[in-house]
């Protein structure tokens, strides 16, 4: 592997290609674009080849070798497509993986992201689930490995914490197929009936919500709240680094554009 | 139109938050990790339950000490000196032992020689040359490796690098490098070379580069021989405690040295010509694990232990007859070894070395396990040594050639800083693909030793210390 500085960049505009490549998917046919996200090891790819069964193929990401693997399934007659993410810790961007992972979710727009975790060491897998939050609402927590828990004398109320998130909370044991029913169903009341959920976010420290509350006005005057979250955008001015804002500025044009275009096709259409 | 074009816009906000972002103490970044760690804490007690809690909070009670603040860098000092002192005291009395087998058995083949009344030259380069070399390689470096790297690699197996890699995290930032750079020097400690592959793992290539540059500031499996060699042959003259105690604080002293230059030349290099910002990373700390002896055993006696041994081997047996040869080839009255030595002499003794040391450091370049063995066998080419009664004897060897405290001092130093071996080398570029790159692995840390060891022995001969 050679070192090329700035090959990231390309990386990064590669991944928009793909992202609308992905988009294409979508318009084409009836399909949902469901996104599976979650820590590395935590059963992911059970979940994701109990669901899909023997419908996937392998996509490759550009610029690293990181597998993303893609397939569909049908429930109640509807056609699913679920995106494999790679396994991240967390969605701050400090690896490629991660930057994939948190673009896809932000740019991608699925119509519901499912995040997996490890019942076995919750407290460590919640850090992606509330950054997922963050920028999405329209999240399912999976929470995987629950016969391992039970082996561990580790008792989780279900019911606690889907109040607390605010979203689905779907317990399964993906190796036994257990939960994966109603993992179907909270996908298909998200994604197809348009449920919506409403993820309660981190409380954050004083100073970082000043910060946030001292932002916020600014951000709102550019009038992205379609494109983005505005406060999870205030929190990435306030800890990222530039090559990620500008993804995002170059994401907000063209979706403007897009939007624009559309207004004047209507136009001409009444005229 | 700013609506239509809202990439201007949004970067003018980025840079008005750049005075919040870097105005109080800890950065904002930080400070959103935390809070989303602290409220995934509270969710976590709030919703799972544990039926046995005794089992999990050992466990979670040696991390509060082993990551603490107060506890943590008191307590990675205290093991690495124990790591140091057990391998030194310890590998005194198998030294000797090995030694004299060895060495009678040296005399033995000398006998053999003289008996099918092989030519004299035969003898000076398979026996004296070649053999003796590899008998002090084994004799002066296997027993510390024996003791160190099982001890090393117990460390290892128990899960205590990636706490290691955790407590120096906030280091590395200071020094605006990657956190991850911690276990690809840990990994140094290993093999520069094994250390400098692995920092694949770090994504910046800014960050990597850094950690590419700076690996050959932790001493290896190839240099740690050296300066447990050289600390206890001039450290200790008996089996006296203190003073095998003095030798292992004098390493311990030079690792931290180590890692603080690696600090230091990752700043450097980050305010200079690789410019840029920290990331941060998310380390996940393994378990505690009951270590497997048998597994550890052999990881260390086979993989390392004998692994590095036998490099040594393959490279020092070819270097003990050069040096054999170049010590009897005479180029007037003067022996070619002495001749080099000379040559190199008002260099080496401006940096508080000698003609001697700083030529077995060259031909130390393919490996430098063998900089010790070629030093002794050099000093020793003309005068044999007659009666080997341990290794202390060696001390005198060094005396007779005027060592004094700042020759031992400085020899460790510009072994722990000098440029990378061969192999290290050709991982830089093969991992780099760049000449630039690569000669800058060679040239900071030559320069650096250089300056270092000039100013200490400067210091030294200035006020008259030595």
């Amino acid at each position: 592997m050679k070192i090329k500085i700035g090959d990231r960049s390309n990386a990064l505009k590669d991944h928009g290609r793909i992202m609308r490549e992905h988009f294409g998917i979508r318009t084409t046919g009836e399909q949902y674009v469901i996104a599976l996200a979650g820590n590395p090891n935590v059963g992911k790819s059970t979940v994701f080849n109990a669901l899909t069964g023997l419908h996937q193929h392998t996509g490759n990401w550009p610029g690293k070798t990181v597998d993303n693997a893609q397939g569909t399934y049908s429930y109640r007659n509807k056609s699913f497509l679920l995106i494999d993410l790679p396994g991240t810790y967390s969605l701050l961007a400090h690896s490629v993986e991660e930057e994939i992972a948190r673009d896809f979710i932000c740019f991608g727009q699925p119509d519901a992201t499912i995040v997996v975790l490890d019942a076995t060491s919750l407290e460590r897998n919640l850090n992606l689930a509330l950054q997922v939050m963050e920028i999405s609402s329209n999240v399912i927590i999976c929470v995987n490995l629950i016969d391992e828990a039970r082996k561990k004398k580790l008792s989780i109320n279900f019911n606690e914490l889907q109040k607390e998130l605010g979203v689905p909370v779907v317990p399964t044991a993906a190796r036994n197929g257990e939960g994966l029913q109603e993992l179907q169903d909270a996908v298909y009341t998200m994604a197809v009936e348009k449920k919506k959920a409403w993820p309660k976010q981190v409380p954050y420290s004083e100073e970082v919500e000043q910060a946030i509350c001292a932002l916020l006005p600014k951000i709102e005057e550019l009038d992205l709240a379609r494109v983005v979250n505005p406060k999870w955008l205030a929190l990435r001015l306030l800890d990222s680094d530039v090559s990620f804002i500008e993804t995002i500025s170059r994401y907000a044009a063209t979706q403007k554009q897009k939007t624009v275009e559309l207004q004047h096709q209507w136009g001409e259409l009444t005229l | 139109m700013s609506t239509l074009n809202p990439m201007n816009p949004l970067l003018k906000i980025y840079f008005d938050t750049e005075s919040i972002r870097l105005s109080s103490g800890t950065p904002i970044a930080d400070r959103v990790v935390t809070d989303i760690f602290n409220y995934t804490e509270q969710l976590a007690k709030q919703v799972v339950f544990r039926e046995d809690p005794l089992q999990v909070s050992w466990k979670d009670k040696i991390d509060k000490i082993v990551i603490s603040r107060v506890f943590g860098y008191p307590l990675m000092l205290l093991l690495l000196g124990a790591v140091f002192w057990l391998t030194i005291a310890g590998a005194n009395v198998p030294s000797k032992m090995l030694a004299s087998v060895l060495f009678a058995f040296q005399d033995l083949l000398t006998h053999w020689f003289q008996l099918v009344q092989a030519p004299a030259w035969l003898h000076g380069v398979l026996v004296l040359g070649m053999y003796r070399t590899l008998a002090w390689v084994t004799a002066v470096m296997l027993p510390p490796m024996a003791i160190f790297f099982p001890l090393f690699t117990l460390l290892e197996d128990l899960g205590y690098l990636p706490r290691v890699a955790f407590n120096l995290d906030n280091m590395f930032k200071k020094a605006n490098a990657c956190g991850k750079q911690c276990l690809t020097m840990c990994m140094g400690f290993g093999c520069n070379a094994a250390g400098i592959v692995s920092t694949r793992i770090i994504d910046s290539p800014r960050e990597r580069l850094v950690a590419i540059l700076t690996n050959n500031f932790v001493p290896c499996n190839g240099r740690f021989p050296t300066l447990i060699a050289i600390s206890s042959i001039f450290m200790t003259s008996t089996l006296a405690f203190s003073q095998s105690l003095l030798a292992a604080g004098m390493i311990t002293l030079l690792v931290l040295l180590g890692v603080a230059i690696t600090f230091a030349v990752s700043w450097a290099l980050s305010k200079t010509i690789l410019r840029g910002e920290p990331s941060s990373l998310v380390l996940e700390l393994p378990p505690y694990r009951r270590p497997k002896v048998g597994a550890v055993f052999y990881r260390s006696i086979i993989d390392r232990t004998v692994f590095v041994l036998r490099r040594a081997i393959v490279i020092a047996a070819p270097a003990g007859a050069l040096t054999w040869i170049l010590a009897n080839v005479y180029i007037g009255d003067v022996s070619v070894i002495a001749y080099i030595a000379g040559v190199l002499d008002p260099l080496a003794k401006a940096i508080g070395l000698d003609g001697f040391i700083l030529m077995a450091f060259i031909l130390g370049l393919p490996a430098n396990e063998i900089v010790v063995p070629i030093l002794l066998m050099s000093y020793l080419a003309t005068g044999q040594l007659t009666e080997f009664e341990s290794l202390f004897e060696l001390k005198k060897v060094l005396l007779a050639n005027g060592w004094t405290w700042l020759t031992a001092f400085n020899t460790m130093l510009f072994a722990l800083l000098h440029w990378p071996c061969a192999t290290t080398l050709l991982s830089m570029f093969k991992e780099t693909g760049s000449k630039k790159w690569t000669f800058m692995g060679f040239i900071i840390p030559t320069a650096l030793a250089f300056t270092v060891c000039f100013i200490i022995a400067q210091v030294a001969y200035l006020l008259g210390l030595a």
